[in-house]
């Protein structure tokens, strides 16, 4: 029941602001609607936390700790992001780079990507969970090209296209493994259903998983962003506005981390080998590299951040890949705290490049003398994503690291080359953003400061302290995940 | 090899669809394009229904109807009014080498085969033969959409790849559950609206669907 | 009373060397009428041999051994590869000797001298139409073998008598491979007979000539003779078609009412293809030389794909 409820209150809001989205009150119909959604999302948390795991409308709907932290976190961000949004979406009104149309449409479909995105997370049907990744794509794809300049068409194009290409092949994945499920499962919905799969995966035919598991996890892989498929998303994070771009960053990429581990778990129990785990931890060091090396030449800053994104996915899917309780806890760690980090920046990011009219590092300057809040934000921030102690990511990717030394020492000094190189790159980028005198053309901005506090105070903590209840959580999803 | 009757139609018009796909690879005229997308979506939902008769899985009635209906009705539709409304008719694209297109999606071909082999052995289906068509016209549709550089050919190629996935859906399962297949069909749509949308912007903004324009996101060194 | 093998390869030979002069004579009636002109009897192809056969041979002084002797030796080749064919029957005792891809090699020879005798005199337009010949056979030969290879896998012999048996005895199987490569043959019969859409072959402008400028030089008895070997050879294509795709009817063994079957049907079959070719000719516009290469290459992609569709489909 309160899980159609979360459902219901996105689709509904959506609804209503497609109608009445330019309405002076919109952004607080909005972030209201995400306040609730996300006030549900508690409640079914703590019903997991007290009942365990279960399956809602008839086995449609499965709920266990694994994914129901990551609906918390959804919601959660999306709220904040909501928060972001009225402040800086006006700033964009009043620069008249968007018009009244255009924000109803903005706020629908925010509202009808979170839809989305929880439908995703929650449904046990693999089937309605590739819809649901190719709902959640398509809401964001004409928000990506709002501003309609011609980078911004050329990167919603590119999205569009990649990503279907990328979610087609899962497509075909999902249809070879109903093909293994329906030779032990039967025919009809029942096949398709992962509790079913999880509980006879040792039956299913290790060729077809495998075969499947290879198109999954470039599909999938694609919407992660993973390397070779990431070149729609450097794009696609950098041209959107900005609560999009963090939605995208923080959100969006669990969401499909989270499917694709979802169908290792199935592939593991199959073949019994480590072959899933072995191509994420492949395609999990090479994202991470190739990444990191990127984000030395870049100029705009969202692309620097959005290659940053590509980074740390890449290091949560090796994580997932390596398995084994200390790895997987760093993962849904790493997962967590990078979602609050990464939006935390994209709001300071926001901001910044609004104050200076541009998105050219070269042009930001003097941040934390023109407006502290913004300036600390973003330095804060990126302290955090560069993995420094006492902040939340330098615990997960500890973690990770420790995992690695132990199961697979000999790609640890990979890890380290990957994670340093970018934090150099952030930092030889982010100093002169932050430091120096305020250059001429920097305007005046009332920021949205309470989101970004929030979230850097919630990665502080859970790099310093994590609270028990959390940490059992985790350890019940990693036994889950075997 | 004793087919029935009805396996033997199947198999031809697999056949039809492979060949409509390379049809598509070759042509360059919008119109002839469109053309022959409707008619690769009018042999599977024909293909389709055949199966569904065969197999007695009943909701491949309605599946074939649906694809029908959306591929050959629907979406052409969409595609040829765009076309008008863009006044694009007249564009006939330049592209890369056809002869060495052609080789290139030969080998797809035989590699889909040879990748589609485990699941050949063991299907108990009587369409099991054709899985290797499907994934050659996924295959097919990612090299039009490779290979082409005009907005509308790039999308026809991608629901090209769209039917091949369909096709595979009944080749190796007999279709998906009901609600996968709905869900795919709304989804299908979504893009049709989105891509429409997408074409205007693109032509107002570019003055040309020519995709080649749009290159300007680069890594700036 | 049955007749012997020797005999229906004999009575084959003669009714394609008398038959072929009237099968050019109808397709010229139906392009004709469906071009709105008059047109010749049928007997006309005869008249224009005849007067071709009484005219004084005309040669250039620097024309070798091999300009007199091509047309001669295409006369023979083509004769030969008639009485490799089956067209009234199958039971033909050169059909063991040569199987279809020695018939393909024969049409090569045929080619390969009528490309010779072009370049002999030394004249440019006949130096044009051999390399054009040559780049349109250099392109053909491949898809042509392909699709005769695909057409053999369904009898699991590349030879035509067993291929024809297996056909028309066989039970009636829908075969798509056979229906790709039945499009490729045709696609690439009407490049090497030299009709439209690749060569015109009623053109008189030298420059859009393939096949008529390799045999410019020619006068009297040879051309008389390089006619008839024309003729010859565009119904020897239709009728390897038939053989290949469509041999029902064809006599088994010697009967001479099945032979007298075999020929009337033949002969229907032959009528009913000209009017299809004339059809696709009057159609279709011809192609410019460059595009030539796409359309043999899309030929070629479609025996493939018949080849193709034989393993994974059947």
């Amino acid at each position: 029941m309160t899980l159609t409820l979360l459902l219901w209150i996105s689709v509904l809001v959506a609804a209503a602001l497609a109608f009445i989205g330019d309405w002076r009150y919109a952004p607080e119909v909005n972030i209201a609607g995400s306040a609730l959604t996300f006030a549900v999302s508690l409640a079914l948390a703590l019903q997991v936390y007290q009942t365990g795991a279960f399956l809602a409308a008839g086995d449609f709907f499965f709920v266990d700790p694994f994914n129901v932290y990551l609906v918390v976190l959804t919601t959660f961000v999306s709220t904040t992001t909501a928060v972001f949004s009225r402040r800086y979406m006006r700033v964009e009104r009043d620069h008249g780079r968007i018009g009244p149309i255009r924000m109803r449409f903005y706020h629908a479909m925010f509202q009808l990507f979170i839809f989305a995105m929880l439908m995703a997370l929650l449904t046990n049907n693999l089937g309605v969970l590739w819809i649901s990744m190719e709902l959640a794509t398509l809401a964001t794809v004409l928000l990506v090209s709002l501003y309609r300049t011609p980078t911004a068409i050329e990167a919603a194009w590119k999205y569009f296209i990649l990503c279907g290409v990328g979610i087609a092949q899962a497509l075909f994945g999902t249809v070879l493994l109903y093909f293994a499920a329906e030779r032990v499962l039967g025919e009809g919905g029942n096949a398709l259903l992962w509790t079913n799969l999880n509980q006879v995966s040792g039956q299913l035919e290790p060729t077809v998983l495998r075969l499947a598991f290879v198109f999954l996890m470039v599909g999938y892989g694609t919407k992660v962003g993973l390397v070779p498929m990431h070149n729609w998303l450097p794009d696609a994070h950098s041209e959107g506005p900005t609560p999009i771009s963090a939605v995208l960053s923080g959100l969006l990429l669990n969401v499909a981390l989270y499917a694709l581990v979802r169908c290792k778990a199935l592939v593991d129990g199959s073949t019994g080998t480590h072959m899933a785990g072995n191509m994420m931890i492949g395609f999990g060091l090479l994202s991470l590299l190739v990444a990191s090396f990127s984000m030395l030449r870049q100029k705009d800053i969202k692309r620097l951040f959005a290659y940053s994104s590509i980074e740390h996915m890449g290091i949560a899917t090796f994580a997932f890949g390596l398995g084994g309780p200390i790895a997987t806890f760093g993962g849904m760690l790493h997962m967590l705290v990078h979602s609050l980090t990464k939006s935390a920046v994209f709001f300071s990011v926001g901001h910044a490049s609004q104050m200076h009219g541009t998105q050219e590092m070269a042009r930001i300057r003097g941040l934390i003398r023109g407006n502290p809040a913004v300036g600390w934000g973003l330095l804060l921030g990126v302290m955090a994503l560069a993995g420094m102690p006492p902040f939340g990511l330098f615990a997960s990717e500890f973690l990770i690291l420790t995992a690695t030394m132990k199961q697979m020492p000999l790609l640890t000094p990979l890890l380290l080359i990957g994670l340093a190189v970018a934090f150099a790159g952030l930092f030889r980028r982010v100093q002169p953003m932050a430091a120096g005198h305020i250059p001429p053309w920097q305007k005046p901005l009332a920021a949205a400061n309470l989101p970004v506090a929030l979230h850097m105070v919630l990665v502080l903590l859970l790099g310093i302290y994590l609270p028990g209840f959390l940490a059992t959580w985790f350890q019940v999803a990693v036994g889950l995940l075997k | 090899m004793s087919h029935s009757l009805v396996v033997q139609l199947n198999l031809l018009l697999a056949a039809l669809i492979l060949l409509s796909s390379f049809a598509l690879l070759m042509q360059r005229r919008m119109f002839a394009i469109l053309h022959i997308f409707a008619w690769q979506g009018f042999f599977l939902g024909v293909s389709t229904a055949i199966i569904g008769y065969a197999s007695g899985v009943h909701h491949l009635y309605l599946s074939a109807l649906l694809t029908l209906a959306m591929k050959v009705l629907l979406l052409p539709y969409i595609l040829y009014k765009l076309i008008l409304k863009l006044k694009i008719r007249r564009e006939i694209e330049n592209m890369v080498n056809v002869p060495a297109t052609m080789m290139i999606g030969i080998a797809l071909v035989i590699f889909s085969y040879h990748l589609t082999e485990p699941i050949r052995q063991l299907s108990v289906l009587m369409t099991r033969a054709t899985l290797a068509v499907a994934l050659a016209t996924v295959m097919l549709g990612m090299l039009m959409m490779v290979t082409r550089s005009h907005a509308v050919s790039q999308i026809i190629g991608f629901l090209a790849m769209e039917n091949g996935l369909f096709f595979a859906a009944t080749s190796a399962t007999y279709g998906m559950p009901m609600v996968v297949e709905l869900g795919v069909a709304l989804d299908l749509l979504i893009v049709a609206f989105i891509f429409g949308i997408f074409f205007f912007h693109i032509n107002t903004t570019f003055d040309s669907l020519d995709v080649d324009q749009m290159a300007k996101l680069k890594e700036t060194d | 009373m049955s007749l012997h093998p020797l005999f229906i390869e004999l009575l084959q030979v003669a009714l394609l060397i008398a038959l072929a002069p009237a099968f050019a004579g109808w397709v010229k009636i139906v392009k004709c009428r469906l071009q709105g002109r008059t047109s010749p009897g049928i007997l006309q192809p005869y008249r224009d041999i005849r007067r071709l056969f009484i005219k004084d041979v005309v040669l250039a002084q620097n024309a070798s051994w091999i300009f007199r002797f091509t047309p001669y030796l295409i006369f023979g080749v083509t004769v030969l590869a008639g009485g490799i064919i089956p067209l009234i029957s199958t039971d033909l005792p050169l059909a063991d000797t040569a199987d279809i891809i020695a018939l393909v090699m024969l049409f090569v020879i045929i080619r390969f001298f009528t490309a010779l005798a072009g370049m002999d005199i030394g004249t440019a337009f006949g130096g044009m139409g051999s390399s054009r010949e040559m780049m349109v056979s250099a392109l053909a030969e491949p898809a042509m073998l392909m699709a005769v290879f695909t057409v053999s896998l369904a009898s699991s012999s590349t030879s035509l008598t067993r291929m024809v048996v297996v056909m028309s005895q066989g039970e009636f199987v829908i075969r798509p491979s056979l229906a790709f490569a039945l499009m490729a043959f045709i696609l690439v019969a009407l490049a090497e007979t030299g009709r439209i859409p690749v060569d015109n072959p009623d053109t008189h402008l030298e420059l859009t000539m393939i096949h008529e400028a390799m045999i410019l030089e020619y006068s009297g008895q040879h051309l008389a003779l390089m006619e008839w070997a024309g003729m010859m050879k565009l119904t020897l294509f239709f009728a390897l078609g038939i053989a290949a795709f469509v041999p029902w009817g064809i006599a088994a063994g010697g009967q001479p009412l099945a032979l007298l079957m075999g020929a009337v049907l033949l002969i229907l079959k032959l009528l009913l293809g000209g009017v299809i070719m004339v059809l696709i000719e009057t159609g279709l516009a011809k192609m410019r030389i460059f595009r030539v290469p796409e359309y043999l290459g899309s030929a070629f992609l479609l025996a493939t794909l018949g080849m193709i569709a034989f393993f994974i489909l059947e």
